[in-house]
């Protein structure tokens, strides 16, 4: 266990960001963080990296204590920041430089580090311009590659793809994986692309309101919701004999949209498209993580949400 | 040994960044020559002390005026730096607090001191001579201006969270420490209870010690001057180092 939170809470004036969090994760493991803006993801990599001091609760990070040895865990983390974090007067290589220097990268290999992480994000051509000339893609991946210069033994990463173009991000995801699966790093990563969560993490939590909602494997939480997904368009399709299938556990109707899930996949899906009525279009796919996290953090969750938000103002308050 | 590498990271980034910042440099050297030419100048056709014109006579005390207000305003620009995630990035560096505030602090002295030799040079140009003896004593003296000025800048910087309070301090430490030492007019004959704040004032001997220097006139030895300095640098440090070690990243 690398990582391991214990009741790890941040709560900003009555505002509880972070929400007793327990999580616990394996070394050389890729663990993704989903959920929606200001679900409390960046504050909890914040108290992980022991720039915000916890509320409450405690994590231990490679075996040190985020709060009694920040010195210990810091040397065992590497982090890229969400909000752009690189200096804009100076080149990104002379950043990468910096960063080599105080992260104590050995001088014999702080050149050919430099350099192989500026071929990794495609950065070699522009390194010696300043990075106030990038483009925000250009600065993403600089500090991408700045979060792996000094090869920490976990990476915490906060939307490091964000903005990337699709082939930039591929070698990216490529790049984490080899980490992961070669180099035995651990990397906890949070992203709201659910295709980066589905391909890269080995498990993913669901956070909302500071609370972890779901955790498991992208492809157990995509069973979850079902095998196989149709998605018709029908004039008046017939909901109720549908809805009486043994192997249809979800049925949503909405202007002749109709949305349904089997709970098992193969044979059925004819019986299914004959009882529905004159369809004009179908689709059949897989559940997708989006459709887990729309699920797990749409509108009938929210409600709930709305509850406990309550409940968590009284305990915050004390009244 | 990654401590000392990682000192000299935060110091170059400092002296990177200034030296990259023509504009700051240009100005922070056109303002004291406002001083000498437009004050020192103007008052000086009119009064002189000891034989030695007025220009001449503030020149030490215009010297010291430049790396004050570099030093002090480097300090509080830490508030900047914790708005920007780049202070982030430094926070969760491997480097104790310790290292931290000594980097920026050696890296904003480097600055004013850059600036303090610049105006040093253009003193010739002002009919200032110099001695072996007499830069030596300025630049020491400089040096004590920069590491005590920009650990307050740091210390207060660190606590900050908004560029707010920046008059208040700018009404309040800035022009009282400057004004108050000596630096536009001799020390003979002032009133008692203005004497009395004077000589309070760390940036007095500073001052002090080096009008001796380059011209002669002083009111104490140079011995007070240089304990009295390095009592002031090494309670500053003090102060700044703890203030670092009770700041928060946000
Ligand atoms: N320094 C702070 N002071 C007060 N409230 C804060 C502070 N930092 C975060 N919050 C609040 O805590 C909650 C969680 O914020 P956080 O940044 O962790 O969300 P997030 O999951 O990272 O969201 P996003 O996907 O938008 O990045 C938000 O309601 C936010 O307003
Ligand atoms: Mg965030």
């Amino acid at each position: 266990m690398i990582i391991k939170t214990e009741g790890i809470t941040k709560a900003f004036k009555s505002l509880v960001a972070v929400d007793h969090v327990d999580l616990s994760i394996d070394e050389g493991e890729i663990f993704g963080l989903l959920g929606p803006n200001g679900a409390g993801k960046t504050t909890l990599l914040s108290m992980l990296a022991t720039l915000l001091r916890p509320t409450e609760g405690t994590a231990m990070i490679n075996g040190f204590d985020v709060i009694k040895q920040p010195g210990h865990v810091r040397r065992s983390i590497g982090m890229v920041f969400q909000a752009p974090s690189s200096d804009d007067l100076l080149t990104g290589w002379e950043n990468l430089y910096l960063h080599a220097l105080m992260f104590g990268v050995p001088a014999e290999v702080r050149r050919e580090r430099i350099d192989e992480v500026l071929t990794l994000v495609d950065l070699k051509d522009r390194a010696n311009d300043r990075v106030k000339t990038y483009s925000g893609g250009m600065r993403r991946r600089l500090e991408l590659a700045r979060g792996l210069l000094h090869k920490p033994k976990i990476l915490l990463l906060d939307e490091p793809t964000l903005g990337l173009d699709p082939q930039t991000r591929e070698h990216i995801w490529e790049y984490i994986e080899r980490l992961a699966r070669e180099g035995r790093v651990t990397i906890l990563i949070t992203t709201h692309y659910m295709e980066e969560a589905d391909r890269l993490c080995d498990r993913v939590a669901v956070i909302d309101h500071g609370k972890i909602i779901a955790l498991d494997s992208p492809a157990n939480l995509k069973m979850q919701i079902g095998k196989s997904m149709i998605k018709a368009k029908v004039k008046e399709p017939n909901l109720e004999k549908i809805r009486a299938l043994p192997y249809v556990s979800k049925v949503e109707a909405k202007d002749g949209d109709v949305s349904i899930v089997l709970s098992e996949v193969g044979a059925h899906i004819q019986e299914v498209l004959c009882n529905l009525g004159d369809a004009s279009f179908v689709e059949l796919r897989e559940p997708t993580l989006n459709d887990v996290f729309l699920q797990l953090t749409g509108k009938e969750i929210r409600a709930e949400g709305a509850e406990s938000l309550e409940e968590r103002y009284t305990r915050a308050t004390g009244k | 040994m990654s401590e000392l590498t990682g000192l000299y990271a935060l110091w170059y980034r400092e002296v990177k960044v200034f030296l990259r910042e023509r504009s700051r440099i240009i100005s922070s050297v056109v303002n004291p020559l406002i001083w000498l030419v437009a004050f020192g100048g103007g008052l000086g056709s009119a009064i002189s002390f000891g034989g030695t014109g007025y220009q001449t006579f503030i020149f030490p005390g215009v010297l010291m005026m430049t790396v004050l207000f570099t030093s002090i305003f480097f300090g509080l620009y830490i508030v900047w730096d914790k708005k920007l995630d780049f202070f982030k990035e430094v926070m969760v560096a491997p480097l104790s607090r310790t290292t931290l505030f000594v980097g920026k602090m050696l890296g904003g002295c480097t600055d004013a001191l850059i600036q303090g030799s610049i105006l040093l040079v253009l003193g010739i140009f002002f009919g200032i001579q110099y001695t072996v003896y007499a830069v030596v004593i300025l630049v020491l003296f400089l040096l004590f201006v920069a590491i005590g000025i920009t650990s307050i800048g740091l210390a207060i910087g660190s606590q900050m969270s908004s560029f707010e309070g920046f008059g208040l301090i700018q009404s309040f430490v800035v022009m009282p420490l400057f004004f108050l030492s000596g630096a536009l007019y001799p020390l003979s004959g002032l009133p008692d209870w203005l004497m009395i704040v004077v000589r309070a004032n760390p940036l007095t001997y500073i001052v002090d010690g080096m009008r001796g220097a380059l011209l002669g006139i002083y009111n104490f030895p140079l011995v007070e001057d240089v304990v009295v300095s390095l009592a002031f640098v090494a309670v500053m440090v003090g102060v700044g180092t703890l203030a670092f070690k009770r700041m928060s990243a946000t």
